[in-house]
């Protein structure tokens, strides 16, 4: 991943500074026009929001039944990640309902099962950050808690009678909305790798710290 | 005991009589469903056939969405870039001070 990060920073720079162009020049979906345009950055974070509860999930497990202190490096990395991309669709999702569906928040399955994913991993965050010794185990079964509702909130618009879209809706994009979606889905997949090797660099650092201090103790 | 049911039977019911009595009587006569005031209209109209003053415009909305997408990854990349440094400014510290001893 070192030898890759340079250039990965780079490409996701191109990619980033190219996509609001991409997004102008898509066509305008036809009943909501130019609010529709949140959907390219939107979908995006929401899949990066669910691609990081898996990582911290499966990293917690791991951490958990094989006792990998690297995973659980990873979990904390992925958890935050997790944090960031939900406040993003918890903030453009209302933005756009504002002007799509009339409100800025409607209480249904996928807006508040949304809610409740972000709210576990803010969870995670605050149990890792103030739980104190041994809460690293207490927080890795929070995470697969959270892990297991992702299912749950990406089906929640089939089996409920929601305003939110359905799962069908990236499948049926027209073809000239399909191109600039996954130019955009790129964009933000190596966004996302690059700020999870970073983050996760950063609590390799963390441990080094400690090990050091221990070291000056002894 | 049957004093005890008789108490419980009309708290339960004193909500529902208050509630009952604080409704407006409605006029006799009324219909199900008051028609709407003049002026308003009767049938279903698209948001997009709205005139220009009735519509939410889009592009502060849009504008404000990628805004808020782009503040919110410089922000958590420069508390990324501050933790870093701190971090190595600390383990460089602590190095030293493993090296002295």
């Amino acid at each position: 991943m070192s030898r890759a990060f340079v250039p990965l920073v780079l490409v996701a720079m191109v990619l980033f500074a190219a996509a609001p162009l991409v997004v102008a020049n898509a066509p305008f979906e036809q009943t909501m026009g130019l609010v529709q345009k949140i959907f390219y950055y939107h979908v995006p974070s929401a899949m990066l929001m669910f691609v990081s509860a898996f990582v911290c999930g499966i990293a917690s497990a791991l951490y958990l039944f094989r006792r990998s202190a690297a995973a659980d490096r990873v979990a904390v990395a992925a958890g935050e990640l997790v944090v960031l991309f939900g406040v993003i669709v918890l903030v453009t999702g209302p933005i756009w309902a504002r002007k799509a569906w009339g409100v800025w928040w409607e209480w249904d399955a996928r807006l508040t099962s949304s809610l409740l994913l972000w709210m576990i991993f803010v969870a995670y965050l605050l149990v890792r950050r103030f739980g104190g010794p041994g809460s690293e185990k207490l927080a890795g079964a929070m995470a697969l808690f959270g892990m297991a509702n992702v299912p749950f909130v990406y089906v929640s618009v089939n089996y409920w009678r929601t305003l939110h879209p359905k799962t069908s809706v990236v499948m049926t994009l027209a073809p000239g909305m399909r191109g600039a979606f996954w130019f955009c889905v790129a964009a933000f997949a190596i966004l996302y790798l690059l700020l999870l090797t970073i983050r996760k660099r950063l609590e390799d650092r963390q441990a080094a710290v400690e090990q050091l201090y221990l070291a000056v103790e002894e | 005991m049957k004093r005890l049911v008789l108490l419980v039977a009309l708290l339960a019911l004193l909500p529902g009589a208050v509630l009952q009595a604080q409704q407006p009587a409605a006029a006799p006569g009324a219909a199900a469903n008051p028609s709407p005031p003049a002026g308003v209209p009767q049938d279903f109209v698209p948001a997009g056939s709205l005139p220009q003053a009735e519509q939410l415009p889009a592009a502060p909305l849009v504008i404000a969405a990628y805004a808020f997408v782009w503040v919110a990854l410089l922000v958590y990349v420069w508390s990324l870039w501050r933790r870093m440094t701190k971090l190595e400014r600390e383990l460089a510290d602590l190095q030293r001070r493993v090296q002295r001893q």
